[in-house]
């Protein structure tokens, strides 16, 4: 083999390297809040994952968290009226002094969820560690936690569905909505949107447990001015924005 | 008063059977309806992720409330004691049954997974309203069967006046668990009001009458027996009081909710620039459901009239679906607001008012279930004693029947 050769093996083998090195650091290193759970474990209410989105981090064009969260829950709908959003972002221009930001917006897993008040027959619950779902075997398709929830952030499937994440099972005439990516979050992941965020270097997201003094996200939502959306009805959400 | 002769409808002539049948096609179109919507999903109806309740619930909501409202003739009868009123308590009661069982299976047909229905009597959450509403609903079945019961059945005639009373108090509970249900939604400015309870209280007795006022007219010009303008002028009567006091609670509670700044965008958009739910409001809810039967009702030439009794009790009626489609579909078209003080936009459709355009399925799925009302009330009224043969003057209260007009 000659000198030339083995210059250009090692060149492709160390940027190979540093292409895997990039990709994968954000998720294991320096970013990796939470702890993986034993499967036979049960949520605990010690947790209380939540997070904190700093919407002066967030750009407008970018919707890297809405990408992420389609494709690793294998949402494939278009953005019709129809069509299912877990996650969107939403742009917004202050009417006192024009000032534009851009955040994005999904199920809040409040403390106190309408969601979950209203729900017949209990499909729509609460984990112990705060993360709200929908239990797809009970739902029976009423809708009217949709009509509860605040926020606009659950959706209905509408159609036959095929070819599906076998962990997060979606159903025709079921609601659905962010379940705060929770089978990877048992896995001690980040949730999707959270991981594309940080892989675009944008940062603006933050999961982590609010119930632990010692994280980040607890820190800052205790040390800095971060506001909840639709505060005024007190639901103590999980999702908390800066910024705006 | 003389006693009276209840009978079933007689003979089999042309026209119940044509009735039935007819009944029969559109309890046909409506299960059609349902099943294509349980196939091909919610994709085939208006609704969407925005408009989550379309013109299903407008019906099946119509009927619930009217249900509850047909209740109250035989309330009144036995209840508050007005004897004028007590031959018409068992038409009140199955009507009433029959009315429940149409709206009921509209709501149940338009879940998402009908087949899952049973899931909604083994698993309950009680702190939802719509749990409170399966054991109103089933309530509601046993205690008026329990009320009829007593009414047609000689030996039970003791308990009648007690049956009457839980059944009256059942009716105003179910009523108040049906506002409730938008009433307990503080996320929306339309609902998010306590008033909603004793509004649809209100709507129930009108709705209801003016119902009532049509199948027993009805009945009694099909089968040719007679009835008296006497109990038809009580009901106008009492038609009109029902009217003006839903009228009033629409009053007070958009006054109120203009008072309140939050909630003025909502108010402004149902009152002024809301497009077909301003145009539903005005003219549907406002003046063809309230002001124009008002208008026939106490108009002193034409409220002698019959056919425009009933044309009055028809107006009330359309009012009524004019005002759940505002109240339902009006409620969810107004955008939420998530951010107050900010322009709001994205690809779920944040910060504008949303469209809904009601599809064929929806619309005979609707239908259905007023024909399963129909078909329910036509069957018993041939089958079981129902019917008094008379309702003239005469038959229904000799003493007023005698004096000088």
């Amino acid at each position: 083999m000659s000198d030339t050769d083995k210059s250009r093996r090692k060149f492709i083998g160390a940027s190979a390297a540093a292409v895997a090195g990039l990709s994968i650091a954000p998720g294991v290193s320096l970013l990796q809040t939470a702890q993986a759970r034993p499967a036979d474990q049960a949520a605990s209410s010690k947790n209380r994952w939540g997070l904190l989105i700093d919407s002066n981090k967030c750009s407008s064009g970018c919707d890297k968290c809405v990408t992420a969260c389609f494709t690793s829950n294998w949402v494939k709908e278009a953005h019709g009226p129809t069509d299912s959003q877990w996650i969107r972002k939403v742009d917004l221009k202050s009417l006192s002094n024009g000032k534009s930001h851009s955040l994005p917006v999904m199920c809040q897993h409040c403390e106190h969820p309408p969601c979950v008040d209203v729900c017949p027959t209990g499909a729509s619950f609460k984990r112990a560690d705060g993360i709200v779902l929908v239990d797809r075997h009970i739902c029976i398709g009423c809708r009217y936690c949709m009509m509860a929830c605040p926020y606009k952030a659950r959706s209905f499937v509408h159609h036959p569905l095929t070819d599906q994440n076998p962990e997060v099972p979606r159903g025709q005439g079921t609601v659905e909505a962010c379940t705060l990516c929770d089978y990877r979050v048992d896995r001690g992941e980040l949730p999707a949107c959270v991981d594309a965020c940080n892989q675009e270097g944008n940062g603006a997201m933050l999961f982590g447990d609010l119930n632990d003094p010692s994280s980040e996200i607890a820190k800052r939502v205790a040390t800095e001015n971060t506001t909840q959306i639709r505060a005024d009805l007190q639901l103590n959400p999980g999702v908390r924005y800066e910024g705006i | 008063m003389k006693s009276l002769v209840y009978r079933e409808i007689p003979g089999r002539s042309a026209g119940f059977y044509a009735l039935l049948g007819g009944l029969g096609l559109f309890v046909l179109a409506g299960l059609t309806a349902a099943y294509m919507m349980d196939k091909y999903g919610h994709i085939i109806t208006g609704m969407n992720d925005q408009i989550v309740w379309g013109l299903p619930h407008v019906f099946a909501v119509f009927l619930i409330v009217a249900a509850s409202g047909a209740l109250n003739i035989a309330s009144v009868g036995t209840v508050f004691s007005k004897t004028i009123y007590q031959p018409l308590g068992r038409l009140s009661a199955l009507l009433a049954m029959a009315l429940l069982a149409g709206g009921l299976t509209v709501l149940m047909l338009d879940l998402g997974r009908p087949d899952r229905v049973i899931i909604a009597m083994t698993h309950y959450n009680f702190r939802s309203v719509f749990a409170w509403n399966v054991f109103l609903y089933s309530g509601f079945f046993a205690f008026t069967a329990i009320y009829l019961w007593t009414m047609m059945e000689r030996r039970m005639g003791a308990y009648k006046k007690s049956a009457g009373v839980v059944a009256f108090v059942w009716r105003l509970i179910l009523t108040t668990g049906t506002g409730s249900i938008f009433g307990f939604l503080v996320a929306r400015a339309l609902y998010d009001s306590a008033l909603l309870a004793p509004m649809f209280i209100a709507f129930s007795f009108s709705y209801g009458l003016a119902i009532f006022v049509l199948v027993l007219m009805a009945a009694y010009a099909w089968t040719g027996r007679p009835l008296g303008d006497l109990i038809l002028q009580r009901l106008r009567k009492l038609l009109g009081v029902l009217v003006a006091a839903s009228l009033y609670f629409v009053v007070v509670y958009h006054l109120t909710n203009t008072y309140f700044a939050a909630h003025r965008g909502v108010e402004a958009f149902i009152l002024l620039h809301g497009g077909v739910y301003t145009a539903l409001f005005w003219i549907g809810q406002v003046f063809v459901g309230s002001l124009l039967p008002l208008a026939i009702i106490f108009h002193p030439s034409l409220s002698k009239s019959r056919s425009m009794i009933a044309f009055a009790s028809i107006l009330v009626i359309a009012g009524g679906l004019a005002q759940m489609y505002v109240t339902i579909i009006g409620g969810q078209a107004y955008h939420l607001v998530l951010f107050p003080g900010y322009q709001e936009a994205s690809s779920f459709f944040d910060g504008v008012n949303h469209h809904y355009t009601p599809s064929v399925p929806e619309f005979f799925l609707g239908l259905g279930g007023v024909a399963i009302t129909g078909a329910i009330t036509v069957v018993g009224m041939k089958v079981l004693r129902f019917l008094p043969e008379s309702l003239d003057d005469q038959a229904v209260d000799p003493h007023a029947a005698a004096k000088p007009s």
